[in-house]
Parts: C-alpha cells; sequence; structure tokens
C-alpha cells in the first residue's frame, strides 16, 4: 500500500486550527529557528484521506476480535469494550499527573485500590504500579533485590539464576542491573533441576529469576525446594508474572517462596496489547523490599484522603511519571467486574482450554514433555514434520492461510521446532475445535503436500517477507521525495 | 555430511583455525555452523590488538541469529577481511576460503596445537 | 460464568472428559497441595457493566483537577487532539493486535510504525528511528546508556536544566559503581555552561552530553556550540527534544545530534494522569545497530509486493539475550500509532501552526504577567517556547492553591528557582479569554499576597 506520505499534496488540511487571537511575539533569533521554509516533512492530507488510509492499514491486522490468537505466553484474551470507554471519561483521561493530590483523588483510589487487589492476588505486602511493562518490571524487582543486599552490606551478590528456558526478558535485565547470568539446567521433565539450582547457588547469588508457569507451560511442582536452595544461600526469589494467568485464585507467589514478582496487566489482566503496546508491569513484593520502591507510591492517609510518597529508601524512578495509569484503569475494571470467582473461573478454563488443544493434538505432533497435565499453554516440537521439510516457520505461516494467528515459535529455545501453544480462557469450544481442525490438517498436508504449507501463507495481504533483504538493503525510513519522482529516486533527509 | 577439511584444527565454538606460518593463523567459521546460522547479514570485526584466550573477537549475525566468535588463545590480531563488510555472505558461500574472517598471530604454539582435529570436530557435531 | 468466558459447565465436561480428567482439580496435579489456595481471594464483589461505570463515573468527579484550566506542563501537556484520531485508535484492529511477530498478518501496524519512524527522524532531523520506547525519560536514559556503549566510556554530562523527573530516571537506569553522572550547571541566562562543560569534557572521559530542547525552563539552547564541543572530545551529542518545538526550532540533526529521545505525549496523546505516554529515540544512521528497542524495516514478499517486518532484531532481548542492547520488549506501539495520526492530520502546516501558537501565547502570557507589579523574570531575555519560569511576588506553592480557587492550575512551583518561582506553560488550547482570566486572578491573587 502507498504510504501516508505519498497521500500529500501541497495546501491540503486535516484539521481546522482556530486562528491565533493574541498578539504576535517578535521571531526567534535566526540561529535558533528553523526557519520560514524549514519543512518538516509531515504529509498534508485531509482528514478523510487520513481516516482512509489507516482504515486500510487497519484490515491488513489480525487481532483478537477477529479470530483466535494462541501466542504463548503472550496470553491473548478479549478485551472488554467497556475499559476503553472508562479509561477515556474526561475526568481520568483528562488529568494532568502533577496536579496536587487532592484533585486527583480519584486516579489515586483507584490507584490505591488496584495495588491492594494485586498484593492479594500475588500474595505480597508491597507493591508498585510504576512500571510499564514487563522488562520495565522485571529492571524494578532486581533492582530491589539489589538495594536488599546492599542494605545488608552484601553488594558482591551480582548473579542471577535463570533456566534455560527463560524469556529473552530475563538475562537482558539481568545485564541492565549490572549482573551477571547465571544458567541453571531443566531436567528431562523441563523442571528446574533442584542439584543443579544447589550446585549454582552460593555467596554471589543476588537472585533466582523463575517464570512459574515456566516457559513450556509446566508447573514447577518442586518450587518449595527451589526457592528454599536459593534463601539458604542468601540469596531472593523473583517469580517472573508473564504466565500468572494460570494461577489467579489457584496459588500465590508470595506464599511459594517468592519475595518479588511482576504481572503483565497486558496478559493477565485483559488490558490491551496495543500491537505491542502500551503495557503495565506493576511488582508485588515482600514487607523487606518494600521500603526500597520506586518512587512514588500511593498512600492512603488516616483522613481518608491518598498522596504520593516516595518510599524511605526507593531505588530511584523509572518513568517520569506515575506509570501507564491509563492502563491501570482498565486492569482495575477487569478485577472489579470478574471478583474473586470469575478470576479463579478465567484461570480453570485457561487450564481446561490448554489440556483439551494438548489431548487433541497429542497425535499429530510431537511433545517432549508431556508428562501430565499442562498449566495455561503447553509446547509442541516440529521435530516430526520437520524430517518432512516442513519446519514449524512453515506450520506458523500455513495456520495464518487457515485463519489463525500463528503460536509462539522457536521459543523456549529448549524445544526444537518449538510451537508454544496458549488458548486463554475465552476462546470457546468451537474455536478451539476449528483450531484442532486447523492443526490437524496442516499436519496431512505436510506428510502428503508439504508445498502447500512451505509456500504458506498465500491468503494474506502480502506473502511470506524477505527479511534478509530487510536487514541488507536497510530500509527503515521513507525517503523524501519531491512530488512527480518516482519512489526510490529521492534521498534521505 | 558436513564439510571439515582436514589439517585444519577446530573450536567447540565452531571455527576453524589454519596454521599459515610464521606464528600466523587464519581463523573462520565452519561450514555446519555458518549452515545453522543461515545467511550471515553482517560481521563486526576485532580493533587490531592483544585478546586472552576466549575473549570475544567480533560478532556474526544473521537475521535471526547472532553469534560472537572468541579468540581460541592468546593471540593479537594482525588482520582482518576487509571483504566481508560488504559481502558477509561469503562466510556463506565460501566458508574456509574467501569467507575467512580474521588473521591472528601468536609465538606460542601449544595453543594451536591443542584444538580439535577434523575428526574429533566432526564427532563434537555429532555426524 | 462472566460474560468473558464462554466455555460453560457443559463445555467444561466434554473437555474433561477428552483430557482424561474426571474434574477441574485433576488438572492442578502439578501444584502441591499446600499451595493450593483454600479460600477465595479477598476481592469485593463483582459489578455490573453498568455499576461500574458508575463507580468510574465517581472516580473522575473526584479528579476535580480536571476540570481546571491547565497551565501545567513540565513534560506532560494539554494540547489538542483531533476527533478522528481517536476513531484509529478504538479499531480492534489495532488495538487488540500484538507485537507484529507475523508480518504477514501485521501489515497495518508494521506500516504504521514504519510510517511514525519516518515522520520522528523528519522532526528531529536524524537519519532513523525506532518503533518507541516507554516514554521520554526511559528513552533518554536509554539514549545514555547506548552513547557509553558506542564510545566505550562510561561517564554522562547532564545539562543541569534537564527536567528532574528525567534526571532521576537516569540515574536509575545508571545506578552502577564504574558509571558517572555530571551535572552542567547552568548560567543566570538559563542555558547551559559551556565554560565549565568546557572543563568537565577535559579528560575525555565522556561518552555523551545530554541537553534538553527546550529545557526545562522552557528556554532554547544554542545547540551548535556543545555539539562542537562534545564532538571534539571523541564523544556523542544527546539532544531530549521537545517534538511540538521542533517545527519552529532548527532541528537538532542539523545543530549536530547523534541521538535524539523525546516524549511525544503532547501529539495526540491525552494526560491520563501520567500516562501511556511515549518515549521516541532517533540516530545517524551509522548508529542504528546499536540502538535499544525494535525498528520497522521495508521488504519485499515473494511475489516482489513491498511489505514491511521487524528488522536488526538481532539487537534486541530475544535474540541476544544478556547481550541485547535493551530489555526492551513491549513498547507504546498503539501511542506511536497516536503519533502518527495526530501528525499525519496536522500536517506540515498544522503542526507549524500549533507549534508557533504554543510559542506566540506563552510569550503574550508572560509580558503580560511582567505588568503586574513584583513579577519579574528569572532568566532575563533567553528565548523561550510555551513554557517558561516566572517569579511572584507571592509564594508560588500558594499562588498555585489560590489560583485553583478561580479555576486555574497555574503552573508548576520551582521553589529551587526562589520561593516565587513558577514554571507556566501555554499550550494553543489555552484561550485569549482564559489567559486574560489567568492574568486577572494572578494579579488579585498578588496583590492580596503583598498586601
Amino acid at each position: 500500500m502507498k504510504t501516508v506520505f505519498e497521500l500529500s499534496s501541497p495546501g491540503r488540511m486535516g484539521v481546522s486550527l482556530p486562528e491565533l487571537d493574541v498578539p504576535a511575539a517578535p521571531d526567534l533569533p535566526a540561529g535558533l529557528s528553523r526557519g520560514s521554509e524549514g519543512k518538516t516533512g509531515l504529509p498534508e492530507a485531509t482528514e478523510g484521506q487520513v481516516l482512509r488510509h489507516y482504515v486500510n492499514l487497519s484490515t491488513m491486522n489480525h487481532h483478537v476480535d477477529k479470530g483466535m490468537y494462541p501466542l504463548g505466553s503472550c496470553t491473548m484474551k478479549y478485551n472488554p469494550k467497556l475499559h476503553e470507554n472508562l479509561a477515556r471519561i474526561r475526568g481520568l483521561s483528562g488529568i494532568h499527573p502533577l496536579v496536587p493530590p487532592a484533585l486527583a483523588a480519584g486516579s489515586l483510589e483507584l490507584m490505591y485500590r488496584l495495588g491492594e487487589f494485586l498484593c492479594e492476588i500475588t500474595g505480597f505486602e508491597g507493591v508498585s504500579l510504576q512500571p510499564a511493562a514487563g522488562a520495565q518490571g522485571e529492571f524494578c524487582g532486581l533492582m530491589l533485590i539489589k538495594s536488599y543486599h546492599e542494605s545488608r552490606g552484601e553488594p558482591n551478590r551480582n548473579e542471577i539464576l535463570m533456566p534455560d528456558s527463560a524469556h529473552g526478558t530475563n538475562p537482558a535485565t539481568a545485564t541492565l542491573a549490572d549482573c551477571i547470568v547465571v544458567g541453571v539446567e531443566s531436567n528431562e521433565f523441563g523442571l528446574v533441576d533442584p542439584d543443579d539450582l544447589r550446585r549454582k547457588v552460593g555467596p554471589n547469588t543476588a537472585a533466582f529469576m523463575l517464570t512459574n508457569p515456566n516457559t513450556l507451560g509446566l508447573f514447577e511442582s518442586r518450587i518449595e525446594e527451589l526457592t528454599s536452595i536459593v534463601h539458604e544461600a542468601g540469596g531472593l526469589n523473583y517469580m517472573d508474572g508473564a504466565n500468572m494467568n494460570a494461577l489467579l485464585g489457584i496459588a500465590k507467589p508470595g506464599e511459594m517462596g517468592f519475595d518479588v514478582c511482576h504481572l503483565n496487566l497486558h496478559k493477565t489482566f485483559s488490558t490491551p496489547h496495543g500491537g505491542g503496546g502500551p503495557g503495565s508491569g506493576p511488582v508485588a513484593c515482600i514487607e523487606e523490599l518494600a521500603a526500597f520502591l520506586p518512587d512514588p507510591a500511593v498512600i492512603l492517609e488516616d483522613d481518608g484522603g491518598y498522596k504520593l510518597c516516595r518510599k524511605q529508601n526507593s531505588f530511584g524512578r523509572l518513568l517520569a511519571f506515575h506509570a501507564n495509569t491509563g492502563v491501570l484503569y482498565k486492569a482495575y475494571a477487569y478485577i472489579r467486574t470478574l471478583g474473586a470467582a470469575g478470576l479463579r473461573e478465567v484461570s480453570e478454563i485457561a487450564l481446561i482450554n490448554a489440556n483439551y488443544l494438548k489431548a487433541k493434538l497429542g497425535d499429530y505432533f510431537d511433545n517432549p514433555f508431556d508428562n501430565g497435565p499442562c498449566m495455561h499453554e503447553f509446547v509442541l516440537s516440529g521435530d516430526r514434520q520437520a524430517e518432512q521439510g516442513v519446519k514449524t516457520l512453515d506450520i506458523a505461516k500455513r495456520l495464518l492461510d487457515y485463519g489463525f494467528h500463528a503460536p509462539t515459535v522457536y521459543f523456549p529455545l529448549i524445544v526444537h521446532e518449538a510451537l508454544m501453544i496458549e488458548p486463554t480462557e475465552t476462546e470457546s469450544l468451537e474455536d478451539l475445535d476449528s483450531f484442532i481442525e486447523a492443526m490437524i490438517s496442516i499436519a496431512e498436508e505436510a506428510e502428503e503436500k508439504p508445498y502447500l504449507v512451505t509456500d504458506a501463507p498465500v491468503n494474506t495481504p502480502v506473502l511470506r517477507l524477505d527479511e534478509v533483504k530487510a536487514v541488507k538493503d536497510l530500509c527503515i525510513v521513507e525517503p523524501v521525495r519531491s512530488v512527480g519522482q518516482a519512489p526510490g529516486e529521492g534521498e534521505n533527509l | 555430511m558436513s564439510n571439515i577439511p582436514e589439517g585444519l584444527r577446530y573450536t567447540e565454538t565452531h571455527e576453524w583455525i589454519k596454521d599459515l606460518g610464521n606464528g600466523e593463523y587464519m581463523m573462520g567459521l565452519t561450514f555446519y555452523a555458518q549452515e545453522q546460522m543461515g545467511e550471515i547479514v553482517m560481521v563486526e570485526f576485532p580493533g587490531i590488538q592483544d585478546f586472552t584466550s576466549g575473549d570475544i573477537l567480533g560478532t556474526l549475525e544473521a537475521v535471526k541469529t547472532a553469534e560472537d566468535f572468541y579468540a581460541p588463545f592468546n593471540c593479537k590480531v594482525a588482520r582482518v577481511n576487509d571483504g566481508l563488510e560488504d559481502e558477509p555472505a561469503l562466510i556463506n558461500e565460501s566458508s574456509y576460503e574467501k569467507g575467512w574472517l580474521i588473521v591472528v598471530k601468536t609465538d606460542d604454539p601449544s595453543g594451536f596445537a591443542g584444538l580439535k582435529s577434523a575428526e574429533e570436530y566432526s564427532e563434537f557435531i555429532g555426524e | 460464568m462472566s460474560r468473558f468466558v464462554p466455555n460453560g459447565p457443559a463445555q467444561r465436561e466434554k473437555m474433561l472428559r477428552a483430557i482424561g480428567a474426571a474434574k477441574f482439580e485433576d488438572l492442578l496435579e502439578p501444584v502441591p497441595e499446600k499451595f493450593r489456595l483454600k479460600e477465595k481471594l479477598q476481592l469485593p464483589e463483582p459489578l455490573s457493566e453498568f455499576e461500574l461505570t458508575c463507580e468510574f463515573e465517581e472516580f473522575a468527579r473526584k479528579n476535580t483537577g480536571a476540570d481546571l484550566v491547565c497551565f501545567m506542563g513540565a513534560g506532560a501537556y494539554d494540547h489538542f487532539i483531533p476527533a478522528a484520531a481517536d476513531h484509529i485508535l478504538l479499531r480492534s484492529e489495532f488495538y487488540t493486535a500484538y507485537t507484529p511477530y507475523q508480518a504477514e498478518v501485521s501489515q497495518g501496524t508494521l506500516q504504521a510504525i514504519f510510517e511514525y519512524q519516518t515522520m520522528i527522524a523528519r522532526l528531529t532531523g536524524m537519519d532513523m528511528a525506532n518503533a518507541s520506547m516507554y516514554d521520554g525519560a526511559s528513552a533518554a536514559a536509554e539514549a545514555c546508556l547506548m552513547a557509553m556503549r558506542i564510545t566505550r566510556k562510561q561517564k554522562i554530562l547532564v545539562a543541569g536544566s534537564l527536567n528532574p523527573g528525567w534526571l532521576e530516571v537516569i540515574r536509575t537506569y545508571l545506578k552502577r559503581d564504574d558509571f558517572e553522572i555530571s551535572e552542567i550547571p547552568y548560567l543566570d541566562d538559563g542555558t547551559l555552561d559551556l565554560a565549565i562543560a568546557s572543563e568537565l569534557i577535559k579528560d575525555g572521559a565522556a561518552a555523551a552530553i545530554l541537553v534538553q530542547y527546550p529545557n526545562y525552563f522552557g528556554l532554547i539552547e544554542d545547540l551548535q556550540p556543545v555539539a562542537d564541543l562534545i564532538h571534539e572530545h571523541k564523544g556523542l551529542f544527546i539532544v531530549a527534544a521537545d517534538p511540538v518545538a521542533l517545527p519552529l526550532l532548527r532541528s537538532p540533526g542539523d545543530a549536530g545530534a547523534d541521538i535524539v529521545a523525546g516524549e511525544g505525549q503532547s501529539m495526540g496523546i491525552p494526560m491520563s494522569y501520567g500516562g501511556p505516554y511515549i518515549g521516541f529515540m532517533a540516530a545517524r544512521m551509522k548508529l542504528a545497530r546499536k540502538m535499544p528497542g525494535r525498528i520497522i524495516g521495508r521488504t519485499t514478499d515473494r511475489a516482489g509486493q513491498t511489505g514491511y517486518v521487524l528488522t536488526l532484531q538481532t539487537r534486541e532481548q530475544h535474540i541476544r539475550r544478556n547481550k541485547a542492547t535493551s530489555n526492551i520488549c513491549s513498547n507504546q506501539a498503539l501511542m506511536a500509532l497516536a503519533n502518527v495520526i495526530y501528525l499525519s492530520l496536522m500536517g506540515e502546516k498544522g503542526f507549524r501552526e500549533i507549534s508557533s501558537q504554543c510559542y506566540h501565547k506563552s510569550h503574550y502570557l508572560e509580558k503580560k504577567l511582567l505588568e503586574i507589579p513584583g513579577v519579574s523574570r528569572i532568566f532575563g531575555n533567553t528565548p523561550f517556547f510555551r513554557e517558561f519560569a516566572i517569579s511572584f511576588p507571592v509564594s508560588s506553592i500558594e499562588l498555585r492553591d489560590r489560583m485553583i480557587e478561580h479555576g486555574f492550575l497555574a503552573g508548576i512551583p520551582v521553589v529551587e528557582l526562589g520561593e516565587g518561582a513558577m514554571l507556566v506553560t501555554v499550550t494553543e488550547k489555552r484561550t485569549r479569554d482564559e489567559i486574560d482570566r489567568y492574568i486577572g486572578a494572578a494579579a488579585q491573587v498578588c496583590r492580596g499576597g503583598s498586601a
């Protein structure tokens, strides 16, 4: 499709603005000014043209409201429409973050209560709503842990243990927090090997970072043993809460020996993913870590008012302002809509849906870690199909032809040709059955007509894209060209 | 079956090393490793400086993977294959010839002698 | 059964049979008995759609600050948002999609972000931009880390006139024993003290100088001499730019910036009590491979049609893990979409007009305030944009509180500049009538205060 820049023609406008109603001030000094001819290169198009352009672009997306999105570890559940309206109520969306707290009492009350809900759900005492996403939540968690060790005179503790199945943000966060990653092996059941953990902990252990259920969708059954090993070595336990959709009202991280965890409101608590963000990654923790939480925290005062305050030993700030507040509004709405029974139902159905898919697909795809029930997701291997020359990438692309989004592929790294499938609780049995049919049909195609799979997708707005070319002939901004010039003739600004 | 020429030495991180004489050793990425990575799109070279065995010398990037390459023994970088900057895919097309990565120097031949033979490397990668 | 869960008792039973489980609890077998919750979570009873709406309306009513006329800024601004923008943001196709991992069914998001990257690059005068960061402050912090990676130096010089909240975020991201942050003070006119900067930079240890443009006090720095200074000492020049000012100002790229980071909230995103906002990050092309965050690139498909994909992914955490350029994964993609729609609607002329009205209206207010006895400038004649620091003859905290009674959020007290110092912002949304009433109210408070 043409770009928005190609719709441009001098003189077109997409907005109407009032005339300047005050006397003009003297111009800026020439040296500081872009100049009267200094163009910004923005397009000139009408409101209708702009709308048509982005509406047309939108139709090229797969999305949750169109069809199933079984992207493992991403919890692509339905996003309630009401929540979009609520977050847009003017009193909530139109308020400046630096107003005196008494003038933002509604937002603060909501934030305070959301914090309490999240503590109850996770079994912790302290909470910060500030982190903008899961990865920033991880950073927040490691900063709490480092602050804790430093406060105890153990600044040397800089090793973060994590299993080889960890999400990429875990090691990347450890590096950002100036720590060293120490890998812990998984055993033949896809669970952390306690013996290896025992070997790896030591006087430099800062923390053990674990996703539970893990990235294979398996609950770490020996969790108590694992967290104890770390505690005995003087380290703390961090839970990556990416998979919390499996545990709502079923179990609490705070009771399993974890000291801190983050939650992904954009996964578990139904706030939309927005094509990659914004998310929100609140962090909950034990009392001993709460004093280090980032600035600011919402406090309930004796007179019933709310205020923002800095924790005594806060490690600092993560964002210029309080949080991705608009996302918090939606997560609060979700918890209030469902209540305790509704949240428990979310996890129960998420588990049933995942186990149902696992049972139905077991005959057609390899499942290297099928030792009993999975939690909210599971990981298949495309090894059997790979022998026919059909790779997991091909299976993923073929699913697009059938109208489904693909599962997460090639992750976790400990499974060959991995296909990580998470249906979520908002898929109906009928839709799950359609997905099963599609998967079985692709497995059959892989054997009988593999070219159908390796040529896929064919029913999508574009065919398979050349990623090598995208890197080699790097084009990451639209070149500037004058009207009438053919594409490619222009030069970069 | 991978292409693993006799007469070269190999590392567990999939570099091949060739003795050029005069204390100079050429190194590159094995055929097996380039096949695993897919088309190489970028090479980041080290500066001309000293390295200790195991240090990261540079990085190779494909579209979905990036792998470091390491100093096989204590050495100094003598020269790098400038041609790869414009045509990194030479590593795929000619992994043992035109796609060489760097030449290092050392006075101590024992490091080289301790590396894997073709047969040992073949066994290491399971072939 | 909630309205979000379609599988009721009939379906559940059928599915459990297929799984080979007698009851749901059988699926919890891997969860040790002692960790299975016996009690229901202690949460309030659920609310219906209608009841929840009422509760939210009540929250909104308690946010009385939203009804006041806003002259506050300091990183979040009350700008006009065209109605058409939200119609796009509310399309399920955009907001219920995930990160565009499967490019063939994500061309909408991918192309929109490619267009966003282009607009950011053009506004800042840079070669390229990434697909977004969390907010301006974290983008500035990541820019510092990026400069340190590129130069292999461990010291950052930050202009003392940087937004203090941003500085705190930078300090958090750079909190390591081997990293150093030094502040360069500002002169009496509020601009960077180049003489001290020259001293601080002499040891050649600085990876970068970071200057905000306009700075925290709304003042417009002359960037070129700073660029020349840091380049002379083999460091990079980071500019934290306000995009709304850029149609009027010399672009950071033109003035020698190597990396430009900033906050995009002003471009079509509501203030929403602090977020979600969006950080942008632009750079010279040769630095693209060192950049954090996602980047969208153009390519072709098997049939030769143009299409877009995530590119240069080896920089990112899912591939490079502990050696990635950043840990960022989720970004602020929908906010990037808000920016690109806003900028498309505004266009070349509209955005310049917005910028220009902010400039003229803020100058009008400043000029009129100076006519009030006892009100004075803090930084002399230094050119400013949209925001200015001014000294009142009363305590600025008292002024702020008294102005609330008149219906105004008068500004942000900056007591470190003096008891009466206030940072006042005027966007294009403020009408002459509002500005005149503000002046009247401020004059009244000042008279009362000095009486």
